[in-house]
C-alpha cells in the first residue's frame, strides 16, 4: 500500500508537467482549431530567453515576466507573419508548416545555445513538501500555478468578453464575423496567450527535466495525449488528464512485469486509446454534433 | 457553451474534397515518366540508381498514405509501423526461413494487410485528432515492441538484422543496385495500376464519399465501418510491401530505423505531393529524400531550420501540393496552344 501511495504521489507529480503542458495544447486548440506540433518548442525557446537573461544577472521574477511578454507578442508575430498566410490552405497544409516550426526553432535553439544540458533554477526551492520525499516544494508549487492558471483562464473564457468572442471565433468564425467580431485578430490572440501559457509550463519544467533544445519531445508527446484523454474542448479536462496519465504511467512502470522506462510510454498511450475507444470525445469533452 | 458550437457547419471537412479524374495522371504523360525511369539508370552510377530505388520505395509508402488519407479521409501517423512490420517480416524470412526476396514481398502484403485492418478496427470509433493520436500510439510503440526480449531470436533485438542483397538472376549482366532498381520498379508500377484502378473502383468511391460526408454516405447505403477499415488495410499492405523493399535495399533491419520521425516525413511527402493526388507521392518522396540533404550542405549546423524555411517555401507557393503545380503546368500548356 505504501508503495502504491508513494507511486500515485510521484506520478500526480509528473503528472503536473503534463498537465500545465496540456493547458497551453487546449487552449491553442481552443483558439486555432488545431494541435500545434511546434508547442513545445516554442515554450522550450521561451525558457531558453529567460534562461539568458538570469544568466545577464536579471532576477527570475523579473526574467519571468520579461519572458511571458516576449512570448505573448512573439506567438502573435508568428501566426501574423507564419500562419495567416496559410489560413486558407488546407487543414494538413497547416500541419506540415507546424513541422517546418518545429525544425526551425529546435535547430536555431541547438545552434544558439548548443545542446549540452543546462541547470534552470526554481523560485519554490526543492525541500521535500511537507516531509514527503516524494514531492518537492517545486512540483506543488508547480501544480499550485497550474491550477491558478486554470482557473484564470476559465474566468478569461467565461466571464469575459474577449474570452466569449475568441470561442466564437475558433467555433463558428462565419457567424463570429457577422456579429463584428475581428476574427483574424481573435486568432493571433490565441496563439500569444497559448505561447505565453507555453513559456510558462516551460519554465516551470525546466527545473525537473533540464534545459536543453529537446527538453520538449517527452512532454509534449504526453501534453497532447492529456489533452486528449481528458477531451480537447475543456481546459479542466486537460489538467485532469495531465494527473492522470503522470499515475497511469508511474503506477504502469510499477505494477506490469517487463516494463522498463522504454514501455512506459507505449503502456500509456495504449490505456489512452482505450479510453478513446469507450469515450471517443475524452473525458470531458463535447460530443460534436455533425449537420448533414 | 453555446449549442451553435456543437454543431460543426457542412464543409468543415478535414481532407478537401478531390475529384477522382484528378487523382490521375493521364496515360500520355504517364508512359513518358515511365519511360525516363526506364533508360535514366542506364547512364548513371550506382549511387544515384540506389537513390532512385528509394525514392520508388518512399513513393509507395507516401501513395500508400495518399490511399487512406486522401481517398477515405483518414489521417494517420502510424505508418512508420506498417512499413517496419513490412521490413521485419522480409528480412525475418530471409534471414532465418530462407525464403527468396522476391516470395518474401506478398507474404509482408498480406500481414500487414491483415495488421492494418485489425488495427483499423478499434480506430473506427476515432477520426481526426482522436486517430493521429491513436497511430501515433502505434508508431512510438512498433520501436519498443520489435526491442522485446522474447523477439530477439528472430528480430536481433537492437542490433537489427543484415539481409543480403540479391544479385541479378539469370546471369544478366547488370550490378546488384541496378537489378533491385528495376525489381522495384515493376512493384511499383504494378502498385501503382492497382491503386489508380482502386480509386476509380467501387471500393474507391465508396471510399471518396466516406471522405467527403460520412453520413451522407453510409444513410446511401456505403457499409462504412467495412470500407474505413478496408483503406486501413490496403494502406498497410502497400506499405509493408515499401518496407520489405526498403529493407532489401538498405540490407539492413533495425527498430530505430523505423521511428515517428519516419510517419512525419511520410505524412511531408503526402502534403507536399498533394493530398489525393496519386503521382505527387514520388514527387513528395523526393522532396522528404533529398530535400534534408540539400538543408545539409548549404549549412551543417542549421540544417534543420533550412529544411524548415524550404518546406514553409513549398507550402506558400503550392499549399496543395505538387497537384496544384501540375494543375497550373497544365492551365499554363493549354494556354500556349491556343495562342
Amino acid at each position: 500500500m505504501e508503495l502504491f501511495t508513494n507511486q500515485v504521489l510521484a506520478g500526480i507529480a509528473t503528472g503536473a508537467i503534463y498537465a500545465c503542458m496540456a493547458l497551453a495544447v487546449v487552449m491553442i486548440y481552443q483558439a486555432i482549431d488545431h494541435l500545434n506540433f511546434a508547442q513545445g518548442e516554442m515554450a522550450m525557446f521561451s525558457t531558453f530567453i529567460s534562461w539568458q537573461l538570469m544568466q545577464w544577472g536579471v532576477s527570475y521574477w523579473a526574467a519571468f515576466i520579461i519572458t511571458l511578454a516576449f512570448s505573448f507578442v512573439a506567438g502573435i508575430a508568428i501566426e501574423r507573419i507564419l500562419f495567416k498566410p496559410l489560413a486558407k490552405a488546407p487543414v494538413l497544409t497547416n500541419v506540415a508548416g507546424f513541422i517546418a516550426l518545429f525544425a526551425i526553432i529546435n535547430s536555431s535553439a541547438g545552434l544558439i545555445w548548443d545542446f549540452t544540458i543546462k541547470q534552470y533554477p526554481t523560485p519554490f526551492g526543492s525541500a521535500p513538501f511537507l516531509g514527503s520525499q516524494l514531492i518537492s516544494t517545486h512540483q506543488a508549487g508547480m501544480i499550485g500555478v497550474t491550477v491558478l492558471l486554470l482557473l484564470g483562464l476559465y474566468f478569461f473564457f467565461q466571464y469575459t468578453r474577449i474570452g466569449l468572442a475568441m470561442r466564437a471565433a475558433a467555433s463558428v468564425p462565419e457567424s463570429a464575423r457577422l456579429v463584428g467580431i475581428n476574427t483574424s485578430w481573435m486568432i493571433a490572440l490565441g496563439w500569444g496567450m497559448a505561447t505565453a501559457i507555453g513559456s510558462i509550463a516551460g519554465m516551470l519544467i525546466a527545473p525537473v527535466v533540464f534545459l536543453e533544445p529537446n527538453m520538449m519531445g517527452g512532454v509534449l508527446i504526453y501534453g497532447f495525449a492529456a489533452a486528449v484523454l481528458g477531451g480537447l474542448s475543456s481546459p479542466f479536462g486537460a489538467v485532469v488528464g495531465g494527473f492522470l496519465v503522470g499515475v497511469f504511467e508511474n503506477l504502469a512502470g510499477t505494477y506490469i512485469p517487463g516494463v522498463g522506462n522504454e514501455l512506459k510510454l507505449p503502456i500509456a498511450l495504449a490505456l489512452i486509446i482505450s479510453v478513446l475507444v469507450v469515450k471517443p470525445a475524452g473525458l470531458f469533452g463535447r460530443h460534436i454534433v455533425k449537420r448533414v | 457553451m453555446s449549442a451553435a458550437e456543437e454543431v460543426v457547419a457542412e464543409g468543415h471537412e478535414a481532407v478537401e474534397a478531390v475529384p477522382k479524374r484528378a487523382m490521375t495522371l493521364g496515360t500520355g504523360t504517364s508512359l513518358l515518366v515511365l519511360a525516363a525511369l526506364l533508360i535514366v539508370p542506364v547512364f548513371v552510377k550506382n549511387f544515384i540508381i540506389f537513390q532512385m530505388t528509394m525514392l520508388l520505395i518512399y513513393g509507395l509508402a507516401v501513395l500508400a498514405l495518399n490511399i487512406l488519407t486522401g481517398g477515405s479521409g483518414q489521417f494517420s501517423l502510424g505508418q512508420s509501423a506498417f512499413y517496419a512490420v513490412g521490413a521485419y517480416t522480409s528480412a525475418v524470412l530471409m534471414e532465418h526461413a530462407n525464403i527468396n526476396y522476391a516470395l518474401t514481398i506478398p507474404i509482408s502484403a498480406a500481414v500487414c494487410f491483415a495488421f492494418g485492418y485489425l488495427f483499423g478496427k478499434p480506430a473506427l470509433r476515432l477520426s481526426g485528432v482522436y486517430l493521429a493520436l491513436a497511430t501515433f500510439a502505434l508508431a512510438t510503440a512498433m520501436p519498443q515492441l520489435l526491442k522485446l526480449n522474447f523477439l530477439e531470436h528472430w528480430t536481433g533485438g537492437v542490433q537489427g538484422l543484415v539481409v543480403t542483397k540479391p544479385d541479378a538472376p539469370f546471369g544478366l549482366p547488370m550490378s546488384q543496385d541496378m537489378w533491385l532498381y528495376y525489381f522495384t520498379l515493376v512493384v511499383t508500377v504494378a502498385i501503382y495500376i492497382f491503386s489508380v484502378n482502386l480509386l476509380r473502383s467501387r471500393s474507391g468511391r465508396a471510399f471518396m464519399a466516406i471522405r467527403d460526408n460520412e453520413i451522407a454516405a453510409s444513410s446511401m447505403g456505403v457499409n462504412v465501418a467495412l470500407y474505413k477499415t478496408l483503406a486501413f488495410g490496403v494502406s498497410a499492405g502497400i506499405t509493408g510491401v515499401a518496407g520489405s523493399l526498403g529493407a532489401i535495399a538498405v540490407q539492413f533491419v533495425a527498430p530505430d530505423s523505423y521511428t515517428i520521425t519516419l510517419a512525419i516525413s511520410l505524412f511531408l511527402g503526402m502534403v507536399v505531393g498533394g493530398v489525393g493526388w496519386l503521382p505527387g507521392s514520388f514527387v513528395g518522396a523526393a522532396f522528404i529524400i533529398f530535400v534534408p540533404n540539400m538543408a545539409e550542405s548549404i549549412s551543417k549546423g542549421l540544417s534543420g531550420a533550412v529544411f524548415g524555411v524550404l518546406l514553409f517555401l513549398v507550402i506558400y507557393l503550392v499549399p496543395h501540393g505538387a497537384r496544384q503545380a501540375a494543375i497550373l503546368g497544365q492551365q499554363l500548356a493549354g494556354k500556349l496552344r491556343k495562342n
